[in-house]
């Protein structure tokens, strides 16, 4: 059955907002990169999503969340496509998402792109005090997207969302 | 472009590595020396994971005969499996498991880095997004090379051990078979024998800044790409795809 297309991308993508990073409530799928695109055609309504990492648990939720909110304002015939290339990177995060992450307690991304696994030289700041203070404790965090670090001022752990 | 065949195979080898790779990573949740590196090996098993769904998906559609992904990782027999026999030894100790994910990492990023350039643009796309992730393992397993290598006596002699007694299973990864020599010409995946020499550099600078001696050329052992096996596959498979096996179509 054809629908009656009675909503425009821009409408769709002002309905997105409301689906979040379940593990990052305070940014949504568009503000962490993970949002590519809203086609409408004939067809219905498709949203083309990137997992942050490949392994990212989080991506039945989210196509799940998106079809809900999608639904709920009477869009029904919803696709979800997964794409992987281009490749999600933390060069996509605007100063507004990274200012949010640390308002919520999470170090934001340093670098553009980290081609080097590792930026030893560079100084994450402690999200609580702002100290520079810090040591990594683990590459390997409490999620996939996250490294795991020590204040030395104010001596909280704290997560530090990795380059990617 | 080479035949589906071709294609579909290369992309079990591709998968089956992340997968029965990721399943021996996963044998340590739980069971890590300190909770950080717990924590770090159940992250590098789930981007394993990850990676096997993505090349599993995309062979299954190649093979276009409406197996999924689950379908491939759960129900062929070992015979049928192409990942190298050194994703399937043992986890061991843990200088032996940071033996294997060294040798394997830094594979993976080299592999990667080549298939960016894949004239195969779905391969391109995972190789593009899986190279962040295996550089980030290959960061971790040499320094934990280090920590082993410069620490103790004993630290040290586990870990030169653990290279002495796996390096006979690294050849294997760089074997060009027909199939390799044919998907070579089509630009779909990189000559292994290039490949090679930069690993040798790569890992080679790592066990010498470790104080471990890298071995000479010994025997190598091979098979995995014409199915044979060694006898630790079969325990796998059969902790691994008990659950489909014993309740075909479950789901949560
Ligand atoms: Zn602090």
């Amino acid at each position: 059955m054809v629908s009656q297309i009675q909503y425009t991308k821009p409408q769709v993508l002002r309905m997105l907002v409301d689906v979040r990073d379940p593990e990052i409530p305070v940014l949504s799928i568009e503000e962490i990169g993970m949002l590519r695109d809203v086609v409408i055609d004939e067809n219905g309504c498709e949203v083309i999503i990137t997992p942050t990492y490949t392994a990212c648990p989080a991506m039945a939720m989210i196509e799940k969340d998106i079809k809900q909110t999608l639904a709920d304002q009477g869009i029904d015939v919803v696709k979800v496509t997964t794409v992987f290339a281009p490749a999600w990177s933390t060069d996509w995060m605007s100063e507004d998402t990274k200012e949010k992450l640390r308002a919520y307690g999470i170090a934001a991304p340093l670098h553009s792109t980290c081609d080097a696994a590792k930026d030893k030289s560079s100084i994450v700041e402690c999200p609580q005090c702002f100290s520079t203070k810090t040591t990594l404790i683990s590459q390997f965090g409490s999620t996939a997207c996250k490294a795991l670090y020590r204040c030395e001022k104010c001596l909280e752990p704290f997560d530090y969302f990795k380059c990617h | 472009m080479g035949s589906k065949e071709q294609l579909f195979k290369y992309l079990l080898r591709l998968g089956d590595n992340a997968l029965i790779q990721g399943h021996r990573l996963s044998e340590w949740c739980s069971r890590g020396p300190i909770l950080e590196e717990d924590i770090a090996l159940s992250n590098l098993a789930l981007d394993n994971i990850g990676r096997a769904q993505a090349f599993l998906q995309y062979a299954s559609e190649v093979e276009g005969n409406g197996h999924t992904a689950d379908d491939l990782a759960y129900r062929r027999s070992e015979r049928q499996y192409l990942n190298f026999l050194i994703t399937e030894l043992p986890t061991g100790n843990f200088a032996y498991t940071i033996t294997k994910q060294l040798f394997i990492a830094q594979y993976d990023v080299i592999l990667f880095e080549a298939l960016c350039k894949s004239t195969d643009t779905t391969i391109a796309g995972i190789a593009a997004k899986a190279i962040k992730e295996a550089r980030y393992h290959a960061s971790h397993a040499s320094d934990w090379c280090l920590r082993l290598g410069m620490g103790t006596a004993l630290s040290h002699d586990l870990l030169q051990n653990e290279i002495n007694d796996i390096w006979m299973f690294t050849g294997e990864m760089f074997e060009m078979t027909e199939l390799d020599k044919d998907l070579v010409q089509f630009g779909i995946s990189p000559d292994l024998t290039i490949l090679q020499n930069i690993w040798l550099d790569k890992v080679g600078s790592v066990l010498i800044k470790s104080g471990i001696q890298l071995p000479g050329q010994g025997y190598q052992q091979t098979g995995s790409q014409q199915g044979i096996h060694t006898e630790h596959l079969g325990h796998i498979l059969s902790e691994m795809q008990y659950l489909q096996r014993a309740y075909p179509d479950a789901t949560w």
